[in-house]
Order: C-alpha cells, then structure tokens, then sequence
C-alpha cells in the first residue's frame, strides 16, 4: 500500500511507466483461473492488443487448451539441473519481444536452481518493470501470511509461497470462483487430474471441508484487497485535501505501530506471519527486533543460522528489522519500543518449562511494559 | 481431515440429518451467481453452465430471459431451449413474467431464470418471482438463477449508505442462504470500467463498496454452510477462517478501551466480537456497576455478550473460548504495576499458560503511569 505523500511525490515526477499487474485468484487447481485469464486475452487479442504468453501450464487440461488457439507463446527457457532438463518462464526473451501484456501461469512457482531468479513473481517484477502488463494466477493458499492457517486446516505446509506485498501492489486482484461440489465433479470427470491422480487428491486434499474453508479464505482474501485500494483511494483523497488546506501538511493519522521479537526458534516464523497478517489489517507499521545478550563474560552469543533465516524472512515480508545488543533481554525490548512508539509487542510462546520461570523474558516484558498491548501469540499445532 | 475432534453424532442430530437429506432428496437444487453490480457476468456464467451441463446431456431449458440479450449472450442462448416468458401490462407498465405452467409440463432436469428479483402483476401465480422458483424446486426441478447484491432485502440498508438507493424488487436473505450453492461473479474494476464504456461515468468507490459487501456476504453464507456440513457430519474444527475475538471483562481492567479495540479488531478482519465476564461472588456493589455499566458498552457494540459461570475463572474461560473458536483473547492488566507481582503469578499468567493455541492480548491498565 502505498502512502500518499509517496503517491503525491510520484505525481510531481513522472516515473517510468510500470505495467499493470492482474492477479487471478482461485482456491484450488481447476477453479479455472487459467480458463478465465485466457478468455480474457483472447478479448485483449480479438481488440488488437499485443498480447503474448509467457508461461502456460497446460495440465492437460483439453478445454483450457483449446482457450489458447491463436495467441504468440514466447518459447520457454530450457535449463539443465542433475540431469533433468526444465522449462521455465523466459525473462529476457519477453523483454526482448516487448509486448503489451504478457500472461504467467502459476505465480507463486520456484524457478529450479540455476535460473535468473528464484522465484516466478520476481521475474513478473522484472517484466512490470520494463512496463509491460502481465497478467498472472495464483491460489490463496500460496499468500505467505495465510501458510499457518492453511496447514492448520489441511495439514499441508505449503512450500511455494509469494509475500503480501506482491500481491497488494497487484491493481488487479479478481476473484475465480467456483464451488466445491462443481470442482470435484471436475474432479471425477478427470477435468483436472487424470483420473488415478485426481483419486488421490480427493482423498488427501479436495476434501469438502478442506476446499470450502479455502473458497472461504479466498473470498475473504479479495474482501480484505478490495478494502486496501479502497482505504488507498480516502488516503490520497484525505493527502490531498491536506495538501490543498495547508502545503506539506501530513495527514493527520493515529498510527499503530507493532513489533515483533524474534529469536531463533522454529515457531518464529508463525510468529512473522501473525505479526504480520495483524499489522496489515490494521494498516499498522511493523518492526522486528531481535536481542542479542551479553553473556557474562562480556562476550557475545553467536547468531544463530536459524535466527538469521527468521531475519531474512521478515525483510522479505518488508517488516523492517533491527539487532540490538544487552543484557538484560526484556528491558531492551522494552526500551527499544518505548523509544519507536510502538503501541502492539509481539511475542512468541517460549518452550513450555522455561515460560513459567519469573525470569523468563514473556513473564518480564508483560511486568515491564504493562504501558502497551502486548500480544502472547498461540503456538497452533495439529 | 479437519484439525478436529470427532463427535458421536446425538440422535437429534442423526434425525436432523436424515430430514435435511430427505427433503433435499425431494427438492431440485438451486444455484445461484451473485453479482455485486449489473454487467459482472452473471446471466453469462448462467447460461454457459447451462450450455456446459447441456453437453453433457442433461436436459436444460431457459425459463425466464429478457429479451433482446447483450450480444455476448447470443450464441450461447442459440444453443439453449427457451420458455417464452408471459407479457402483459398493467396498470401501464409492461411485464413479463415466468411461465411457471409450462415448465411445469415441460418438466426439464434443470431450468434457468434470470434476474431472480422481480414483482410479478397482481393476478400471478405469486406475487415474487424468487417464490415461482420456490415451487419449480418443489417439482423436483434444479434451478441456476442470477441475482445482484443490491437486490438482497436484508442488505438493503448497507446497500442505500453506500448508492443512496434501495431497490424496489428484492429476494429474502433466507433464500439464497437455502441454495446449495452460491457462486460470486467477481470482476475486476477496469472491466468494469470498459464494459460501460464512455457512456457513463463509473463510481469506483462505489462499485469497491459493492464489491466488498458481496464478497463478505458470500463468505458468510459458505461460512454457515461449512459449520452445518461440519455439525452434521459429527466434526468440531478447532479453528475456523475467521478472527473471533473475545473480551475478558473484569471490574479492575480498562474494559472500555479493550471493548472498544476488541471492536475495531473485529471490524477489520471481518471477524466476530465476543464479550465474556465470569460471575464472582461478593462483589462490591460499585465494581458490580462497572461490570454493568460495561457489559451494556459491549451490547451497544454489538457484542454476542455472556456471563459464564465456574469455580475458576481461568477454566471457564478457556472452556468458552475453545467452544466458540476464538482465535484471540483480550485481557487486562488489573492494577498498577506492584514490586511484589514482578516475581509472582497472577491470573493473566494463567490465562497466558493456559491458551497455548490461542492469542492472548494484554492490555494496559489506565492508571499505569
């Protein structure tokens, strides 16, 4: 979301026109999302549009073969890894040939090692970048912030995963629906998967439970992308007329502000997303900060690996990060929030025995800083 | 599987089950496309599952369109049976109304009708055409329908803060809530933008507004839908998709500020507010009146408010919240800070103990310097 000072700013000095991104938003394969983003390029082609696909994953699937008749495929890239020859999206071949408006299949794809890019929606910035519009799918399940309830509910941890933020900055965000029941008629007509493969995904993951409690995230999910360029639209309007009044006056907005502490246990990724997911509903900044002790003798603790993953992923996320040293590891917590105004501390759950001793760093912070919220996030297990 | 505890189905249950099965049995099905403003592509995606399911080689006929179509309808319709629909006028006005008669005899497996919202003249079989329906799924015929947000009769409020208008025809909450199954015809704003054309201009915070309610209101009905399957089916989930945030008054935490976030929370999630107190006895009458005074606030916020009983407040609450799938607590600090509590436990570190899969969420308490 962008702020409207930035979006004035921008205004003032034309910046190099970006493409527009279009996201296709489904529940699960075989809502349609290709189907549908595919009808949609014919009616850009059948206008004159130039219009070209980038990527297509065909699963077989012969209706949404036959939707592809007539349209320019760039060929993909072919890349050799352990052997295996792999197909993946071919970056600088679509840079090459420029068209208006490119479609990529499966957003939240990793390319194999060995490519440009480590990810498929990196590549989709490039693309923006260069001002050609791309049109582009994606499942909800694959949103970085809804992979604990998506485990919670199906038990799958779903590794492919595309931060927020891509997603917010999409100007298109259009919801695929379908219904359970219609999927997996699908399903059975071996509309999706061929039969043998379609029978195991019934058994596992299509279940009726399992895919109306996707429809519902994803139906929540647009609602919840809808209301941001909604609230982006009063901001600039409310930026504006502030502007107007009194020149380079700030819109007058009460900010909450959450932090996050991160330390090197498994559960902190859960953490992130929660802290995450919390800060973006309520339009809240957020920081993270981990702090490292000093040990008695007046060393330092090493950085864990672990804890230097958590670090990466929360910047990945664009939460902004800090290190602090001390020695008492509450107090610095506290002192560093208090310092950054922030209104919402979040903590994980330590290991079950150490949380009940006084010294334990929950048990202090929530003594220390009784002046703000703080928030003990659950540790969701299956 | 669900993260889910299974249940021994009670025999009211098992008798619900079967009833609910017996009739669906007896009844056609009905679905229905909701749009969030005309022009999404409701009739479109009507008729193409209409088209589609006609392939397939089920009997499909057309009970009610407006004629003349947009052309993106024609060829599909070309493909279609059509029952031409009644045309009179009354009292000046032109009508055209479901021929209810001759689907009847046509008796086809699935028949579409269009435009679900619709007063029929007085003299009809019904004055509502959404109750035409009624009766052809009573036949024992599946019916797909189209209808708009704007055209739900419990909506209308939201809908006129939003356009300024109600709308003159409408079809009962209760049922499209009774459809088994209910499909959102979403579409893209700049679409919509190109499908009117230069002719009007479009209101994109309006047609956002829209956009949101119907989203939210096809969430709700899944929502209802999934926690029936799941009842009948003997399966309790141990969390849902959606925030539940519940209130932990007390007579010495700020509840108002907590009432009030817990509100706001709950606002911007699109989750629910839940407002508990556990009953203490000997309770001083001015802290009794605080507990009033506060649980009438979580009322005026429209809070599902209750009062549980127990032994140990801690226990009662958590029992709650697990029942009704709270994803996070709100709870107040209940003094000032004391020297002595820095190295003791009171009831908020119960409470933190005891939610291991649920948030907890700490407030100050007003007096904390």
């Amino acid at each position: 979301m962008s702020n409207p000072a930035e979006a004035l700013d921008s205004e003032a000095v034309p910046a190099p026109p970006k493409g527009r991104l279009k996201v296709f938003l489904g529940y699960a394969a075989g809502v349609g999302k290709t189907y549908q983003m595919l009808a949609e390029a014919q009616e850009l082609r059948r206008k004159g549009v130039d219009v070209v696909v980038g990527y297509f994953e065909p699963h077989g699937r012969q209706d949404t073969i036959g939707r592809t008749a007539g349209l320019e495929f760039v060929p993909r890239k072919k890349i050799e890894y352990r052997g295996s020859v792999f197909e993946e999206l071919d970056t600088e071949a679509i840079l090459r040939r420029k068209p208006a408006v490119c479609l990529v299949d499966e957003f939240a794809h990793t390319n194999v090692p060995g490519s440009e890019r480590l990810k498929r929606w990196e590549d989709v910035q490039v693309l923006l970048n260069a001002g050609i519009d791309v049109f582009t799918t994606l499942n909800v399940q694959h949103l970085e912030s809804l992979n604990d309830e998506v485990w919670g509910i199906t038990g799958v941890r779903v590794r492919e995963t595309v931060p927020d933020w891509v997603v917010d900055a999409a100007d298109e965000v259009v919801l695929v629906d379908l219904t359970p029941e219609a999927l997996q008629n699908r399903l059975e007509r071996g509309a999706v998967y061929s039969t043998e493969k379609a029978k195991k995904a019934m058994e596992n993951f299509f279940t009726e439970t399992n895919l109306t409690a996707l429809r519902e995230m994803a139906l929540r999910h647009t609602a919840h992308e809808v209301e941001g360029r909604l609230s982006d639209l009063s901001a600039l309007a409310r930026g504006r007329a502030a502007l107007a009044a009194r020149p380079g006056a700030e819109p007058p907005t009460r900010h909450e502000r959450i932090l996050i502490c991160l330390t090197g246990r498994p559960s902190t990724a859960m953490l992130i997303r929660r802290g995450k997911r919390v800060a973006d509903y309520l339009h809240a900044d957020c920081l993270a900060v981990h702090v490292q002790r000093n040990s008695a003798n007046g060393g330092k603790e090493a950085h864990s690996e672990a804890l230097e993953k958590h670090l990466s992923f929360a910047r990945n996320l664009h939460i902004q990060t800090h290190v602090l040293r001390g020695k008492d590891v509450a107090k610095s917590i506290v002192d560093f929030a208090r310092e950054q105004n922030i209104t919402q501390i979040f903590l994980g759950r330590a290991g079950a025995k150490s949380l009940w001793r006084a010294a334990s760093t929950v048990h202090r912070v929530v003594r220390l800083a009784r002046d703000r919220e703080i928030t003990i996030v659950a540790e969701r297990r299956r | 599987m669900p993260a889910g505890i299974d249940r021994r189905p009670s025999p009211e249950e098992l008798l619900r089950r079967v009833q609910a099965e017996e009739r669906r049995a007896r009844r056609g099905r009905l679905k229905v496309f909701l749009g969030y403003a005309s022009r999404v592509g409701k009739s479109y995606r009507m008729l193409d599952e209409g088209r589609r399911r006609k392939e397939r080689g089920e009997d499909v006929v057309v009970s009610c369109i407006q004629f003349p179509v947009t052309p993106d309808l024609e060829p599909l319709l070309r493909k279609l049976e059509v029952i031409p629909t009644l045309k009179g006028a009354y009292a000046g006005k032109e009508f055209e109304v479901l021929d209810v008669a001759t689907t009847f005899r046509r008796h086809p497996q699935v028949c579409l009708v269009d435009e679900l919202a619709y007063d029929n003249p007085p003299g009809s079989r019904n004055p509502k055409r959404w109750q035409d329906v009624d009766n052809i799924l009573d036949q024992g015929i599946a019916v797909i329908t189209a209808v708009n947000l704007q055209h739900i009769e419990e909506q209308q409020d939201a809908v006129e803060r939003i356009t300024g208008k109600r709308a003159r025809q409408t079809v009962p909450e209760r049922f499209l809530r009774s459809a088994d199954e209910i499909v959102l015809v979403d579409a893209a704003l700049d679409d919509m933008m190109q499908r009117a054309g230069a002719r009007e201009p479009v209101d994109v915070r309006r047609l956002s507004e829209l956009r949101e309610l119907a989203l939210l209101l096809a969430v709700d009905v899944i929502d209802d839908q999934l926690m029936n399957y799941l009842r009948s089916n003997g399966v309790e989930l141990r969390w849902g998709t959606q925030e539940r945030i519940l209130v932990c008054v007390t007579p010495r935490s700020d509840a108002c500020a907590m009432l009030r976030s817990g509100r706001r929370n709950a606002d911007r999630f699109h989750g629910d507010l839940l407002v508990c107190h556990v009953r203490q006895s000997g309770l001083s009458p001015k802290d009794q009146q605080t507990i009033n005074a506060n649980l009438a606030l979580a009322l005026e916020l429209e809070a599902d408010v209750h009062v549980l009983e127990g032994p140990d407040p801690i226990a009662a609450i958590m029992r709650f919240a697990r029942e009704q799938r709270v994803t996070q607590i709100f709870v107040g600090h209940s003094a000032p800070d004391r020297w002595k509590e820095m190295w003791s436990r009171g009831p908020v570190d119960r409470l933190i103990q005891a939610a291991k899969d649920i948030d907890i969420r700490i407030f100050p308490h007003p007096h904390t310097p």
